[in-house]
């Protein structure tokens, strides 16, 4: 028999649902109804018409700015992952529960400062007169161009996920039931075994929770691709400031912004699925 | 005659004391009375100390800025607050049309003006007179042309706007991010000169995208105002299009090397102007700060202004200039029949005033911008 929920469990419900309400659920319906709206005379006057939609879903600019924005935000999940992999495996089953701790505590500490911060640290780094090329220069190469450029946003992007990629990968791979490993190592698997067909599995969901966190956070950047990519292509989050400098367009920022939480939705569930399907 | 003698005991100096105390705050208060508060809406920098602060302590104002990045910024920021909210506005002379338009600003008296001090090509400045009617009067002006690292080009190759294909900047060639100087620069470069190169048919607009778009393989990135500073200072940009001495002449006092020429293809003058905003309550003392900025002393300050130099329209600010810091009276060519002299230039039909475009819309040079950005 289904227990049925007092008023007192109700209440403790309450300001959860009160906050997503306020300041998701009721901002999102607000855009989603402002990409409907129209400017006139640099004024947003309420309305229902599929001007904005129609003209940025027709502009070859969005979606270029679309499809690179996606692939960015791929390719920064995929690395991340990959670089952060060895040593959430090292952290998870290589090291002491104190070496650990540390470790976790030094990959929270760069969120202690503004991330802002951190990529006009790396403007200096990555500049053709900078340290790196200095250090390169001494080994007789270079100097390389890094800054204004797709290598110089996918540091920006790792600056801002890899720390937390490994956290969730750590303490995913260190919650895996140790008994396992050493069953697949006494029923004969070797190394290779164990690794892909027992702690990749059992550690599937904190894997796939830290990918879909690296691309969640890389695709809706502004900082990196500006700062450290030169806006040179731009991507989304770029367009919606264009678009909103230009003739004050915010309906028209409103349909790109719609449409960049309508991917994330799509790729949140999708991998949220993916990491909860049954294995056959 | 008697004479009545003053003494000064305890509790007469005591009770002067006291009583001088008292009335202090009073005499306090008369001969310091609260600032009159000016709000002013302007490009960063204009009512910051190094431009306002003579003129705040010789008449007890405080002007409290609200600084926005582009036109179109400004109009919004403008409608979107109620009448009176804005004593004075410093805009883009391409702008004052629209503002006047919209009836965001009041008429001003002429007769405040010093215009006979002004060159003649800035007395009637187009835009800003309606008839006889006045809405808005220029402060100020710069030039915009081709801005380059002088260690990877010279002057000579920099004397044209083709200067951004040469093969020695491949990659190094940075935008500021706003489509209107950028694409002026372009339509000069296309020979678009006559009557202006943002009056062009829709064959030359054809013509000068095809040729932005070539330019594309050289691009490093498209810059914001910090970005500009900064990727010219250290050396990641070795050309800028879309801006000026503006620029370069701030990083040029850093010991960055750095230049600004008006190249032979011609260059795009930016203007800046004053207006007062509708329903303000302080148009007196908003004409008295207009009046100021455009004596010799204001002039001064604007032409030296720390977010960004200047040019001046007026004969007096030449020759306050020349007299005060005749470095930058030549550097900036503030010097009659100095070869980059903006009087000169602008005689020579080498310069054009910046405008919106007259036979396209504003919005079909943005998007194109949008597609050039992303192709």
């Amino acid at each position: 028999m289904a227990k049925k929920t007092s008023l007192y469990e109700y209440a403790w419900r309450l300001p959860l649902i009160l906050w997503q309400g306020l300041f998701f659920v009721g901002p999102l319906l607000l855009m989603v109804a402002m990409s409907f709206w129209l400017v006139r005379n640099y004024r947003m006057e309420p309305d229902f018409v599929f001007n904005n939609w129609d003209r940025m879903l027709s502009r070859d600019y969005f979606w270029n700015a679309y499809f690179v924005t996606f692939w960015r935000a791929t390719l920064a999940a995929i690395l991340a992952s990959v670089l952060a992999f060895p040593a959430s495996f090292a952290l998870a089953f290589r090291a002491s529960d104190t070496v650990r701790r540390w470790a976790v505590f030094f990959l929270i500490v760069p969120f202690f400062t503004s991330y802002l911060v951190r990529i006009y640290a790396w403007q200096v780094l990555l500049a053709e007169s900078g340290p790196l090329n200095a250090i390169i220069g001494f080994l007789g190469l270079g100097p390389f161009t890094m800054l204004n450029s797709g290598f110089g946003a996918m540091v920006g992007y790792m600056t801002l996920v890899l720390p937390l990629v490994v956290i969730l990968q750590t303490f995913s791979l260190a919650a895996i039931d140790k008994s396992l490993i050493e069953a697949a190592r006494n029923l004969g698997a070797n190394p290779r075994e164990t690794l892909l067909r027992v702690i990749v599995p059992a550690a599937k969901v904190g894997l796939i929770i830290g990918f879909v966190f690296a691309f969640i956070l890389s695709f809706g950047d502004f900082v990196s691709p500006f700062y450290l990519g030169g806006s040179n292509p731009p991507t989304l989050s770029i367009l919606i400031v264009d678009t909103t400098k230009s003739g004050q367009q915010w309906p028209r920022a409103a349909v790109v912004a719609v449409m960049m939480i309508a991917t994330l939705f799509v790729v949140a569930f999708a991998a949220v699925a993916a990491a909860y399907r049954k294995r056959s | 005659m008697s004479h009545s003698k003053i003494t000064l005991t305890r509790r007469g100096l005591l009770a002067s004391a006291a009583g001088a105390a008292l009335s202090a705050p009073m005499v306090n208060r008369a001969w310091a009375a609260d600032p009159v508060t000016i709000n002013m809406l302007a490009w960063y920098g204009h009512a910051e100390p190094d431009v306002v602060e003579e003129f705040e302590a010789e008449n007890n104002v405080k002007f409290v800025p609200k600084y926005y990045a582009g036109g179109d910024n400004m109009l919004a920021l403008i409608a979107q607050s109620p009448p009176g909210t804005y004593d004075i506005i410093l805009s883009d002379a391409e702008f004052v049309q629209q503002l006047n338009a919209a009836g965001y600003i009041e008429e001003m008296d002429a007769s405040l003006f010093p215009f006979d001090d002004f060159y003649s090509a800035y007395q009637k400045f187009p835009g800003h007179w309606t008839d006889d009617q006045l809405w808005s009067v220029m402060v100020r002006f710069g030039l915009l042309g081709v801005s380059y690292n002088t260690d990877a080009l010279t002057a000579e190759e920099a004397m044209s706007y083709n200067a951004f294909w040469n093969p020695k900047v491949t990659g190094k060639v940075g935008h500021f991010d706003w489509h209107l100087p950028n694409m002026g620069q372009m339509s000069l470069l296309m020979g678009n000169r006559n009557p202006s190169p943002f009056d062009i048919s829709e064959d030359a607009w054809e013509a000068v995208q095809e040729k932005t778009l070539s330019l594309k393989p050289q691009v490093g990135g498209y810059f914001d105002y910090g970005g500009t500073f900064s990727s010219l200072k250290n050396g990641e940009m070795l050309a800028m299009c879309g801006i000026g001495d503006w620029i370069t002449g701030v990083l040029q006092k850093d010991g960055a090397p750095v230049a600004s020429v008006i190249p032979q293809e011609g260059g795009i003058q930016f203007t800046e102007s004053y207006s007062i905003g509708k329903g303000s309550t302080k148009q007196e003392l908003v004409n008295k700060f207009i009046q100021y900025m455009l004596s010799p002393r204001g002039q001064l300050r604007s032409i030296q202004m720390a977010a960004y130099p200047a040019l001046s329209p007026t004969k007096s600010g030449w020759k306050a200039i020349q007299e005060a810091n005749p470095a930058e009276a030549e550097r900036s060519g503030l010097i009659e029949g100095h070869a980059q002299s903006p009087i000169r230039l602008l005689e020579e039909q080498r310069v054009f005033f910046r405008d919106i475009p007259q036979q396209q819309s504003l919005e079909d040079w943005n998007d194109f911008w949008s597609e050039y950005k992303t192709a």
